[in-house]
């Protein structure tokens, strides 16, 4: 399956995405620049880890004007899938392609660990190979990642199974103490309406490995390969 | 030749008196007016005060630091360049240094610890290497001081803020807290980066007519003698006062310029390549022409500023960061021009190398400076300090700077208390606020004995550390250096990589006092002993001297930097036990010793001398463990440092993937403290199936290996009837202490 990962300047994990997607997954990915507009033809886009901008305003208030970004919400208004995982999943909020926004964590600490989520809705293009219920060891890497949206919208998400990823403690359980940055609802991952949207906090792309710690993360990317390929005979017939 | 410059309006008359300001003695000035046959010109005195200072020149060290073995058969590249770098196998070289930054985080913790992360970066890939890793060695107060806790957090910060922000992942560190360090914390930053051996680029400039290229960020007034007034001195009540010499660093800026300088590298067209670190445009203008023997001029109309109205002065010595200087081939400069315009970065020609070997500013139209390059950079004074060992008295006083003695605690209290200790417990709380995985190359991260980095499409991989030893060094500041150097190189040896090469911070107090002096010749003594008797060359390095406030010094700090190698980094160790039923197996090489121990600094104990270190049994030890990982014949080892052994058992048992227990027998020699307590001797803690004891003893010979108990599923720490603790209980207090000071969760 085609992947384009986007490099904002400031984009830290688009290297890592490539290495996951290309060297680990064996997926035809390639590194799409943000001064460009084309896609280069590919069927899932990346907005990868950063500071984009530096980040000096709000996190991806800026990368959300660069070019390329007009062409991401074409292609996400056709349908097609968009993955942004965590300056990623800033940058989609500011675009207006996933509601809420992320905000300072609780700590005002940047905060770099393993954490545990539980998946939410297993019946989505981003969440298809994995169980519902499921608990994915994942890393995450951020300052600001506390999920924020005005509470009737939350409950909107929820009643939409929008909410993709929750963090949770080891035995699956939502608490204060497994929530790393205050996330309201502990939430770590949404997707939009069209469920070909999804924003996450933590990083798929550092966790599929075992030598680098673990592989939870290919549950992310396997469900959207597997998603590309129950579609092709569709395409091709 | 153009006439000698002339002052400009509004300037300062030059005279004794203005250099004295500037920080030059009498005999300088004098050596200055003789080298020009003339007065400078207060531009030009500005540019002797910061290329002369300490901080550039190495006036003090450089005679000393010759003694330094540094070269070998792994070394790639000369002296000379900024940072050195080894072959690691496979084509690739790594690049590493490791750099003070110390009084001005002292001044302004959070820009201060930052801008020490990217001057180092800049260092690296200046090289031509991509960096990979970050480390970083802290020495803060005691946390009765009432800075302590700010400083923390400030330093803490911008090492976050800097290096999460440029995908540097760091990766391992030390943290201290002395009262030693009070008034003078320590910040040294860490920096390493690989490049295929055939990209590795120069310094040196070549081909007079070629123009010079600044790129990266424009020129502001800060940092205006860093490197003289606030690097190169002591501190006292006025330092608060130098905050505005402290440099504000811009990470985004920086990652723009690690990618357009690699991407810039690869057109071919740059013929050297230097960042504008300390003294800013100046050192990396004429030090680049003097490694050439060649000259350079530039234009300062056409150096981009921050504000419009800098004089000549500030632009020559500001020290705004995120700045390159660059000589290129003539006629393609475009090429270049086209990768940092893609990347949004100034990059714009200011001068040209020039052949008569001169280094001339000109600003509107006038030369503002006009000096034979040789006397700014190579004609530094060399200092051959006088050097005096202290009275046995001070250096009893010295070694006896631990708490008062008091009645022995009960070894369980004993090791709780330990755990406790912010020297010994989990920095968990420190490294949770550093990306330490981005890059993907991060097989073991903070928290083990050694970071370990695989080398992506190759079986190679890198072991990392950084270590020092100050309380040793305050009494035997030979045997502490040597110390520093084993300890790090068994940290690396301890994950299975064959200690490589290492980078070194001096951090010692003013030496222009004997007893000063002398500590840092001891100290070099040391490192040049341990490193040609282990095999690992020295090849960088930065030495900080006047870490003293109000007349007091700090403890002697040489921090090691070891970088070892991996053939195949699959078989990496860690410090944790594993298996239920595994052997656990102490190798000594001597024996252990409450001097300069955490223990004696809790608890109290005699003053005593530190015993000598035998290099030979220190090389064995870390054979043994490099053969013993290759051969698989182990499944963890841990060095056993802060706490002693006892501290080393419990945190073999904390693995993250699963507690574990341990149970040590009673008897053989007997549990007395200084056994389960003691440091100073090289040992490493190892477990390993039963199976292979024998071979283990063959390995180590001659050196002392000794079965002490075995690992357990059950998550007790028993050492015979002395200590039979909760684990879990355990790793609380280890967990907790450190938050629990600073009074953050």
């Amino acid at each position: 399956m085609k992947w384009g990962v986007v490099r904002f300047p400031g984009s830290l994990d688009d290297a890592d995405a490539l290495h996951a997607l290309g060297e680990v997954l064996g997926q035809d990915a390639a590194m799409l620049w943000h001064k460009d507009e084309v896609l280069g033809g590919a069927e899932c886009i990346v907005l990868p880890g950063g500071f984009s901008y530096g980040d000096y305003l709000r996190c991806g208030a800026i990368a959300r004007f660069s070019p390329i970004m007009r062409s991401v919400a074409r292609f996400a208004a056709e349908g097609g899938l968009v993955i942004g995982i965590c300056n990623g999943f800033q940058i989609l909020c500011e675009a207006h392609l996933l509601p809420g926004a992320l905000m300072r964590n609780r700590s005002l600490a940047f905060v770099c660990d393993f954490v545990t989520v539980r998946v939410e809705n297993a019946a989505t293009p981003f969440t298809r190979a994995a169980r519902a219920g499921e608990i994915l060891r994942l890393p995450i890497k951020h300052g600001e990642g506390c999920y924020v949206a005005p509470e009737e919208e939350l409950r909107a998400m929820e009643e939409r199974g929008q909410v993709l990823l929750r963090y949770v403690d080891e035995s699956g359980a939502a608490s204060d103490a497994a929530n790393p940055n205050g996330s309201m609802r502990s939430i770590a991952g949404v997707a939009n309406q069209g469920f070909n949207v999804f924003g996450l906090m933590p990083h798929p792309e550092h966790a599929v490995e075992m030598a680098l710690g673990g592989e939870d993360g290919r549950r992310i990317f396997a469900s959207i390969i597997a998603g590309a390929a129950s579609a092709a005979p569709r395409v091709s017939g | 030749m153009s006439a000698a410059p002339i002052a400009l309006p509004g300037e300062p008359r030059v005279d004794l008196a203005e250099a004295r300001a500037h920080g030059l003695s009498a005999e300088e000035y004098a050596a200055i007016e003789r080298l020009l046959g003339r007065t400078p010109t207060f531009t030009e005195l500005g540019v002797f005060s910061v290329m002369w200072s300490e901080h550039c020149s190495y006036k003090s060290s450089r005679k000393h630091l010759r003694m330094l073995p540094m070269s070998g058969p792994n070394v790639v590249g000369g002296p000379g360049e900024n940072a050195g770098a080894i072959d690691v196998g496979d084509g690739w070289v790594a690049v590493f240094k490791i750099e003070s930054h110390n009084h001005p985080s002292y001044v302004e913790p959070y820009q201060g610890a930052a801008t020490g992360v990217g001057g180092i970066l800049r260092d690296i890939f200046t090289m031509g290497a991509r960096p990979i890793a970050s480390m970083n060695s802290l020495k803060f107060g005691s946390f009765d001081h009432p800075r302590t806790r700010f400083l923390v957090g400030g330093v803490v910060g911008g090492i976050g803020g800097y290096g999460n922000c440029v995908g540097v992942p760091t990766v391992a560190g030390e943290v201290m807290f002395d009262a030693g360090y009070n008034g003078n914390i320590l910040v040294n930053a860490f920096a390493l980066g690989l490049a295929r051996r055939e990209d590795l680029q120069s310094a040196r400039a070549r081909g007079a007519g070629n123009p010079v290229l600044y790129v990266g960020s424009a020129t502001g007034r800060d940092g205006i003698h860093g490197a003289s007034l606030l690097a190169s001195a002591e501190f006292d009540a006025e330092s608060e006062s130098k905050r505005p010499t402290v440099q504000v660093g811009d990470p985004f800026t920086e990652k723009l310029l690690i990618e357009a300088c690699l991407e810039a590298m690869k057109t071919g067209a740059i013929v050297a390549i230097q960042d504008m670190g300390a003294a800013g445009l100046t050192s990396s203008s004429s030090e680049m022409a003097g490694r050439g023997g060649l000259g350079i001029e530039l234009d300062l109309d056409r150096v981009p500023l921050r504000e419009a109205d800098l004089t000549p002065y500030e632009i020559l010595l500001s020290e705004s960061q995120e700045r390159m200087l660059i000589v290129a081939e003539r006629g393609r400069e475009a090429e270049l021009q086209a990768v940092f315009a893609k990347w949004d970065l100034h990059a714009l020609v200011i001068g040209q190398v020039t052949g008569d070997g001169r280094w001339r500013t000109l600003h509107r139209g006038r030369v503002v400076a006009d000096l034979p390059v040789g006397a700014i950079s190579d004609d530094a004074p060399v200092y051959d300090r006088p050097a005096r060992a202290p009275s046995a008295i001070d250096a009893l006083a010295a070694a006896s700077e631990s708490a008062a003695e008091t009645d022995a605690p009960a070894p369980a209290a004993a090791l709780r208390a330990l755990l406790g200790s912010p020297n010994v417990a989990s920095k968990r709380w420190v490294y949770r606020q550093y990306d330490s995985i981005v890059r993907s190359n991060t097989m073991v991260g903070p928290g083990s004995d050694a970071a370990v980095l695989r080398i992506k499409d190759s079986r190679r991989g890198l072991a990392l550390k950084v270590d020092s030893n100050p309380r040793a060094c305050a009494i035997d500041p030979y045997i502490g250096a040597v110390a520093a150097v084993c300890e790090a190189a068994r940290n690396v040896a301890c994950a299975g990589a064959r200690p490589a090469g290492i980078s070194n911070c001096l951090n010692y107090g003013n030496p222009e006092r004997p007893e000063i002096m002398w500590q840092f010749i001891r100290g070099v003594e040391g490192l040049r002993d341990a490193a040609i008797a282990l095999g690992t060359p020295v090849i960088s390095g930065n030495v900080s001297f006047y870490n003293e406030t109000e007349g007091r010094a700090i403890a002697p700090t040489p921090v090691i930097a070891m970088v070892g190698t991996f053939a195949d980094v699959r078989l990496h160790l860690k410090q944790y036990f594993k298996i239920a039923g595994d052997a656990v197996v102490v190798v000594r090489s001597a024996a252990p010793s409450y001097a300069a121990s955490e223990y004696a600094a809790l608890f109290g104990a005699p003053p005593r001398p530190l015993a000598p270190i035998d290099l030979g049994r220190e090389r064995r030890l870390l054979d043994g463990l490099v053969e013993c990982a290759e051969r698989r014949l182990i499944r963890s080892a841990h060095d056993v440092s802060e706490g002693g052994l006892a501290v080393a058992l419990a945190e073999a048992c904390f693995n993250p993937a699963g507690m574990m227990g341990v149970e040590v027998d009673a008897g053989e020699g007997g549990h007395d403290g200084e056994v389960l307590f003691g440091e100073g001797a090289s040992t490493v803690v190892i477990s390993a199936p039963i199976e292979n004891i024998e071979v283990i003893h063959q390995v180590f010979a001659p050196l002392e290996v000794r079965r002490i108990g075995r690992v357990t599923a059950a998550a007790r720490l028993t050492i015979g009837a002395a200590i039979n603790e909760d684990l879990a209980a355990l790793k609380q207090i280890y967990e907790t202490a450190l938050p629990g000071r600073l009074n953050r969760p």
